[in-house]
């Protein structure tokens, strides 16, 4: 038996015709290429797995002293941790409450333009341009636009994990 | 193949090849220029000797330099700068050479402006020297972040951060270009990639391209005079040398831009030898620390005037935070040179002090970027955050401005 292949020339095409689905046919694949080399290229810039892994921070605040500032790095960024004395006064909305226990936690970059307040006891002072914040983040005097920023966090007894939005991060953003 | 009969000389075999005699016409000897100009005609020249210095003493720097967070500070300070036998020369010259290339860029850009070289027919000209700013920008950046001392990470920091004030997609942009949620190894060695390689490769295309876009509407000259080139070409090549507009590019014109290109290597290299340390920062001689701020952080001297626009709105104006607003500043004061040719909607083509509204517009626009410039360096506290505010506003309403006094000044030459 023989199969008649299907003769090109028999359906009515003008060479024109025909040279103009070529070009649309090789536009459609150099397109299709063209899009998913842009997609490789845009992955190989995207941080590396190890890197978005290393982008959490894990630390026991069980051991920390009270009203003595600890800072932790996270994402490249210092983290404030200050435990609460029973004297201080705790703020809803700004301090967590882990375990049995108050902290402040907050992104210890001055909220102006970046520079890393000191803690004298009291409350955080910035050299920079004389930014100051209490001990719960909250801007009293000079430059800075607003409060020290919260980073997102979620409590897991008493280890606090950085870079993960708990149910306690979640309600604080809420009321804020 | 085309049939060759035998060569007799090395010129005609050459000829026969690849057609030397007619590429030389055609790129030098009968390459016209036209005569009426003056020395800010050499900045051109200049700039492509400094593109070749930045090349040849970033190819030598590039030998001992290691682009990795824990090597890259000591590869310049220690290697580069005490073991490489005159490392320390190719150092300076690189860095010198790329502040100064600004210094010469401005006086270019500047001269188109003044003169008018960028409208009637020399709108590409204009559009590829805008691009090449752009990428020189983009080189320079990512150049001062390699010797990784505080000065590049902050520069980077603050830089890169800018990103995020992209509506939406900021803050994973500002990640997706750092490879990391801080300025880390990945950045350092992706704009590494960058400074050797992509961007030079870019800004040798923008620069042919640039020549390119000169060829058709002709090199400007100090009156805007518009001429038939064919035709003073003509003239010159009969012999009628003086009554001829032109001159050929080599080697008449490039006679000339070599002696002011003399004179401006003298004080390149007196820069180099004797006050290299203007493009030092002595803050970047202390290594990275991303978690210890420098007090001060502002870029080179040549980002200033656009980095004073992004500080000046220091508070919020009609609900929008003054950091958008700075930000907009910014991205229009980057944006707004592009499109020059199109705000002049004056026809003239003269240099500025013929213009009646026009030069003191020009005049104007130099004052307040060199009070921008002044005001970026300084802390932004006190009445310098006011300055900056009324400097950068001055910025953007000349240019809102722009488009109405040429008009106006077309109105004005019309009606003469």
């Amino acid at each position: 038996m023989t199969v008649k292949l299907l003769d090109i020339s028999e359906i009515n095409m003008t060479n024109e015709s025909r040279r103009g689905f070529i070009g649309k046919a090789f536009g459609a694949v150099a397109g299709v290429g063209a899009v998913a080399s842009l997609v490789a290229m845009k992955k190989t810039w995207d941080p590396l797995p190890s890197v978005m892994s290393a982008g959490f921070t894990t630390v026991d605040v069980s051991s920390l002293a009270e009203n003595k500032l600890e800072i932790v790095v996270w994402r490249g960024k210092p983290i404030f941790l200050l435990k609460y004395s029973a004297a201080m006064k705790p703020t809803d909305g700004r301090n967590i409450k882990i375990g049995d226990h108050y902290f402040s936690v907050m992104i210890g970059l001055c909220t102006h333009l970046g520079c890393i307040p000191a803690y004298n006891g009291e409350i955080f002072k910035c050299a920079c341009h004389g930014g100051e914040f209490t001990s719960d983040g909250v801007n009293t005097f000079g430059p800075p636009p607003r409060p020290l920023d919260i980073p997102p966090f979620k409590i897991d007894g008493t280890t606090l994990v950085l870079g993960e939005e708990g149910e306690e991060y979640k309600k604080m953003t809420a009321k804020a | 193949m085309a049939e060759f009969k035998k060569a007799e000389s090395t010129l005609e075999w050459f000829d026969q090849r690849l057609g030397v005699t007619n590429l030389y016409k055609v790129m030098m000897s009968e390459y016209w220029i036209p005569k009426k100009i003056n020395f800010l005609w050499a900045m051109g020249v200049i700039l492509v000797m400094l593109f070749k210095i930045l090349l040849i003493s970033g190819i030598f720097l590039l030998m001992y330099y290691k682009p990795d967070v824990n090597l890259a500070f000591d590869s310049v300070n220690y290697t580069i700068m005490q073991e490489v036998g005159y490392g320390w020369l190719m150092r300076h010259i690189h860095a010198v050479g790329a502040s100064v290339v600004f210094l010469v860029i401005y006086i270019h850009m500047f001269t188109g402006i003044y003169y008018g070289s960028y409208k009637k027919g020399r709108e590409m000209i204009w559009i590829s020297g805008m691009l090449l700013f752009v990428l020189f920008s983009a080189e320079g950046f990512s150049g001062y972040m390699l010797p990784w001392g505080q000065m590049s990470y902050w520069a980077a920091y603050v830089i890169t951060e800018i990103f995020g004030g992209i509506p939406f997609i900021g803050d994973e942009l500002v990640v997706w270009i750092r490879g990391n949620f801080y300025v880390s190894d990945a950045t350092l060695t992706r704009f590494f990639m960058l400074h050797v390689l992509l961007i030079p490769l870019a800004i040798l295309g923008a620069i042919a391209f640039h020549f390119y876009a000169l060829r058709f509407p002709h090199v400007n000259n100090e009156d805007g005079e518009f001429f038939d080139f064919d035709e003073e070409a003509e003239k010159y090549l009969a012999g009628n040398k003086k009554e001829s507009k032109v001159v050929p590019f080599w080697p008449v014109f490039l006679s000339k831009d070599f002696m002011v290109l003399g004179f401006f290597m003298i004080f390149f290299f007196y820069l180099v030898f004797y006050h290299y340390s203007f493009a030092m920062d002595a803050i970047n001689f202390d290594k990275a620390d991303g978690l210890k701020t420098p007090a001060h952080i502002y870029p080179e001297w040549y980002f200033l005037w656009s980095y004073e626009v992004l500080r000046g709105f220091f508070f919020d104006i009609a609900g929008i935070s003054g950091k958008d607003l700075g930000l907009i500043a910014f991205a229009i004061a980057n944006g707004i040179f592009l499109v020059f040719p199109w705000l002049d909607r004056s026809p003239l083509v003269k240099p500025a002090n013929q213009r009646p509204y026009f030069k003191y517009w020009f005049w104007l626009l130099i004052a307040d970027l060199i009070v921008l410039t002044i005001y970026g360096k300084l802390p932004p506290t006190g009445v310098n955050a006011w300055v900056g505010f009324f400097s950068s506003m001055t910025f953007l309403i000349l240019f809102a401005l722009l488009p109405v006094i040429t008009k106006m000044e077309a109105k004005k030459v019309g009606g003469e």
